[in-house]
């Protein structure tokens, strides 16, 4: 049976990870290579890495960072964060990315989620949605959450998958940051809606809030970033609870 | 020992490469017919469209050279599709190693089909040390229905192939390079074949 996936997300800048990770056991974790290993040896299914950086050596370090993770990790891994081109797509799975990740460039220009199809096929197609609720709506929001669009969640959500992304990752505005439980019911009626796959993100708190995003908010995966950099929740532990209420998980 | 990975432009070659070397192997890239043919494993790899990696394939004569190599050939993802007789994306005739057609899934299930699943009926020795239930990293649309070359079934609204093998051709749907430990064990068994 297909397993439900844990993904870690690791912020990047200049090439070091950011937002307070706090490994114990890691010699240093503000080089995504080691903490990438270590996520990838205690049972992560795939990991993404979102590069904030705003420099012009930016590209350069974020294609080094890349090829030394697929040289040292053995589970995919997606790329995002600034990515607008065809170009910026090939240079990032030339030198090992599994998929990549595009944001406000598909808002801007959605002919380019067909260009990538296209060229590289669905399956390393991710688009990545902010959201947030006003008055009943989920708007879809730009700049990290800052910047409200004329565009609605299911109906941007539709029509990327019709221009051929392989898989939705939804992070909801009104969760991130709140430690509460994932946006469940807009997780399951973008499931409902959709064909392709939907990672749920922002709200992560606590192993019910990930038993509660598979069960009710029917996501096929999961995505958080300080629960498991603060070791708040480790990956085994997670993973027994997941499969103690009956979700298939890789164990 | 001599590892080809066949580059004709198709896909993610760095990790399985990078897979080979973490395994303590070398692995060289070519497209040369002669490279191939004396090398003494040859991965072919694919990522992509069906139709459009057969004239990338065509295009430098290797549609007819792989089927009549006699050294152990790993096909892997959209590579075991096209050593399979046919594939229903883009009406693509294959390889015509295997025999099969590659249908897509029905839309009673999400597809692409995205992360870990489960293979069983391990019938292989390229299986060795890895349990029954196994899980692999897989990413496709397309699948290869179950045949009398079958060595390992997965179940995604449907039962199909995710491993097959004639005589030296294996093909695996899954992603070896990409299936962590398992996954290199795999690896690590077709080398040492």
């Amino acid at each position: 049976m297909l397993a439900k996936r844990i993904v870690p997300c690791l912020d990047i800048k200049n090439g070091r990870t950011v937002k307070g990770v706090n490994f114990v056991d890691l010699r240093d974790a503000g080089d995504p290579v080691e903490l990438a290993k270590k996520y990838a040896e205690t049972g992560a299914d795939e990991l993404v890495f979102l590069d904030i950086s705003a420099t012009e050596e930016r590209r350069r370090t974020l294609v080094n960072l890349v090829r030394d993770v697929a040289a040292q990790v053995n589970i995919p891994f997606t790329v995002g964060g600034g990515i607008s081109s065809v170009e910026d797509v090939d240079i990032l799975l030339q030198n090992g990315a599994d998929k990549v990740s595009i944001n406000s460039s598909a808002v801007k220009r959605p002919e380019l989620v067909n260009e990538l199809a296209q060229k590289f096929g669905s399956q390393c197609v991710v688009v990545a949605i902010d959201a947030k609720q006003i008055d009943g709506d989920w708007v879809v929001h730009l700049v990290g959450g800052k910047v409200p669009t004329d565009l609605n969640l299911f109906d941007w959500a539709k029509e990327v998958e019709q221009r051929g992304a392989g898989e939705i990752l939804f992070t909801s505005m009104n969760n991130d940051g709140t430690k509460d439980g994932f946006a469940n019911e807009a997780l399951a009626r973008l499931s409902e809606e959709l064909n392709i796959p939907i990672i749920a993100s922002g709200g992560a708190g606590n192993v019910q809030h990930f038993i509660d995003t598979f069960k009710y908010g029917k996501s096929d995966a999961a995505l958080a970033a300080s629960v498991f950099h603060f070791q708040e929740i480790e990956i085994p532990d997670l993973k027994q609870e997941l499969k103690k209420e009956g979700i298939p998980v890789r164990v | 020992m001599k590892i080809v990975i066949i580059n004709y432009g198709a896909g993610n070659i760095q990790s399985i490469r990078f897979a080979i070397e973490r395994l303590g192997y070398e692995a060289v890239l070519s497209n040369d017919v002669e490279e191939i043919k004396s090398a003494d494993k040859v991965i072919f790899p694919g990522v992509g469209e069906a139709s459009s990696a057969m004239k990338m394939l065509k295009a430098t004569g290797l549609d007819a050279v792989i089927p009549t190599l006699t050294q152990p050939v790993l096909g892997i993802c959209l590579g075991m599709q096209l050593m399979c007789n046919y594939s229903e994306e883009g009406d693509t005739k294959g390889l015509g190693i295997f025999n099969v057609d590659v249908k897509r899934f029905e839309n009673i299930v999400k597809v692409p089909q995205i992360g870990w699943n489960q293979i069983k009926g391990l019938g292989s020795k390229v299986f060795n040390d890895v349990k029954e239930g196994a899980y692999m990293y897989l990413v496709h649309s397309y699948y290869a229905p179950i045949t009398k070359e079958t060595i390992a079934t997965t179940e995604y609204g449907v039962q199909y192939s995710t491993a097959l093998q004639k005589d030296n051709f294996y093909g695996l749907q899954f992603h070896p390079e990409k299936s962590s430990t398992d996954g290199a064990k795999i690896l690590n068994n077709f080398l040492n074949m």
